[in-house]
């Protein structure tokens, strides 16, 4: 019985924050697809690993850590592009190496951490704690909020930046604005996902949604329903089988979307054109 | 609506720009005046689509200045006025998921201001600006899905949700085939003569333009020529614009 009610505390928390997760991650996955920014997801999560490094070297919570680092680069990844001094993919592929070589120096000094980094970069039901879930919570209200409020100038933006412009849209501010809740996304998506498999979680999702070839609003709306029956079936699955439930809940992605890309003809069907 | 063919809705000032130290635009001015439709050509790399974008604050002139509706570039705020068809709306994602409606609902939406939804007035003229450009009965597709031609009258109608004053339209027939573009000629003059919309159309197709517009601006870095389109076909401004042997080339069409 004890160890049933051990189980059941975590994996509790295990389930908050997956859904919050979840619900989530297709908001911001929408846009980084649309706008190819789908790499920038992988970037910020290689930030992330180093600000878990440094909230282990410092003993505070890494995922607060990870948040602040996430966000800083988010900013100076997005000013390396706009700036046009280098390529926008050479600013990440600068920033994904560079994090993860002090990542790498990090864990090095502390002569490894007494805890399983694996569950970091591949995720664990394990690692959330109390505090993450309150953490997690409100950065998902505010990201929901702030998405709701902006919907209509991302979907302008994302379809056509230059027309957004000339409409009066603050296209930078927002630009700045949503890199900033990417980041914010990608961080606290570290516990249940982990570091190397965030990616997959804001991509997929959306990418098999658009199979369907619906307006944006429904495909928004598939795209939430595959991702939170599949975060929720991932999370049971990691936790039946005892297996990392970053793994579980990508695997279980990508089956969907092998077979909706089955089910509507074949991927040359579909990007073949572009 | 009331015209008056006096009143200055865009104005350049002595303009010039340049990518680096390759110079595009020299010394450039030009008035456009309500309800004109002007035409704007040149041959490729003429700089007429960096004119279009610094006339939209898209880029900064290197020196000299641009007013539209009498206010300088860095004080116009009333971009509602501003309608735009650009040149990528014929090479914008294919798999964008949007519907015909979706796509136009984004002309309202500068309009509508930000942290607001549309509202039922604002479904109302969506609607309408459909029916303009006779592309209603297909709302619900996706813009993916249409042919060029279709897509166009579908940017055309984003352009008019917003209710604008004047229409930029950047190249809009490339790739449209002549029927359609006939038709898209047509409804063109409709919205100058019966909506009393200013237009400023980018082109390098001279002889078809030539025929449509009430005034032509014609740039090669410089503005080579600027009025009424019989004007410039009597003189010998091809010449200057494209070299000697424009007038076989325009004769064999």
């Amino acid at each position: 019985m004890l160890f049933d009610i051990f189980h059941y505390s975590f994996i509790v928390r295990g389930l908050e924050a997956g859904l919050l997760i979840a619900i989530i991650a297709p908001l911001i996955g929408i846009f980084l697809v649309l706008r190819r920014y789908s790499l920038i997801a992988d970037t910020l999560s290689h930030v992330s690993l180093a600000g878990v490094a440094i909230g282990l070297l410092l003993k505070v919570n890494p995922l607060f850590t990870a948040l602040g680092a996430s966000a800083l680069s988010s900013i100076a990844i997005e000013r390396l592009r706009t700036s046009k001094k280098i390529y926008g993919e050479t600013a990440l592929s600068i920033f994904l190496s560079g994090s993860l070589a002090l990542a790498i120096v990090l864990i090095g000094l502390a002569n490894g951490f007494n805890v399983d980094l694996f569950s970091y970069l591949f995720g664990s039901i394990l690692t959330v704690r109390q505090t993450d879930i309150y953490l997690i919570f409100s950065l998902t209200v505010i990201i929901t909020i702030l998405l709701t409020i902006f919907y209509k100038e991302l979907v302008y933006i994302s379809f056509d930046e230059e027309a957004a412009r000339v409409s009066g849209i603050p296209v930078r501010l927002f630009n700045n604005l949503f890199i900033l809740l990417a980041a914010a996304t990608v961080a606290i998506a570290i516990p249940i996902i982990g570091i190397l498999l965030i990616s997959a979680l804001l991509v997929l999702p959306v990418v098999t949604a658009l199979q369907f070839k619906k307006s944006f609003k429904i495909t928004l709306l598939l795209a939430e329903v595959i991702s939170i029956s599949s975060v929720l079936a991932g999370i049971f699955t990691s936790f039946y089988l005892n297996v990392s439930s970053g793994g579980a809940i990508v695997l279980i992605m990508l089956a969907v979307f092998v077979l909706v890309l089955a089910m509507k003809g074949g991927p040359t069907h579909s990007l073949g054109k572009r | 609506m009331s015209l008056d063919h006096t009143k200055n809705i865009i104005e350049v000032n002595d303009v010039s720009f340049s990518y680096g130290n390759v110079p595009a635009l020299k010394n450039i001015t030009l008035v456009i005046h309500q309800g004109d439709y002007v035409g704007v050509i040149g041959p490729n790399g003429s700089g007429k689509t960096t004119l279009l974008k610094i006339m939209l604050g898209l880029l900064k002139p290197s020196s000299g200045q641009v007013r539209l509706f009498g206010k300088p570039l860095s004080r116009f705020r009333e971009w509602s006025k501003i309608g735009y068809v650009p040149q990528k709306a014929i090479n914008f994602d294919p798999l964008f998921p949007s519907t015909v409606r979706e796509v136009v609902a984004m002309g309202r939406y500068g309009k509508r201001g930000l942290v607001r939804w549309l509202n039922k007035d604002d479904q109302e003229i969506i609607d309408r600006s459909l029916r303009q450009v006779e592309m209603f009965e297909y709302k619900d597709r996706l813009i993916g899905d249409l042919s060029s031609g279709q897509q166009q009258r579908v940017f055309i109608a984003r352009a008019l949700a917003g209710e604008p004053e004047v229409i930029f339209l950047d190249e809009p027939t490339v790739g449209v085939d002549v029927k359609t573009q006939e038709q898209f000629y047509t409804l063109l003059e409709q919205l100058n003569k019966e909506l009393g919309l200013t237009l400023i159309l980018i082109s390098h197709d001279i002889d078809v333009i030539a025929s449509e517009v009430t005034e032509l601006a014609c740039i090669n870095q410089t503005l080579v020529y600027h009025g009424e389109p019989k004007e410039f076909v009597k003189g010998d401004y091809l010449q200057k614009l494209y070299g000697k042997n424009i007038r076989q080339i325009l004769h064999d069409h």
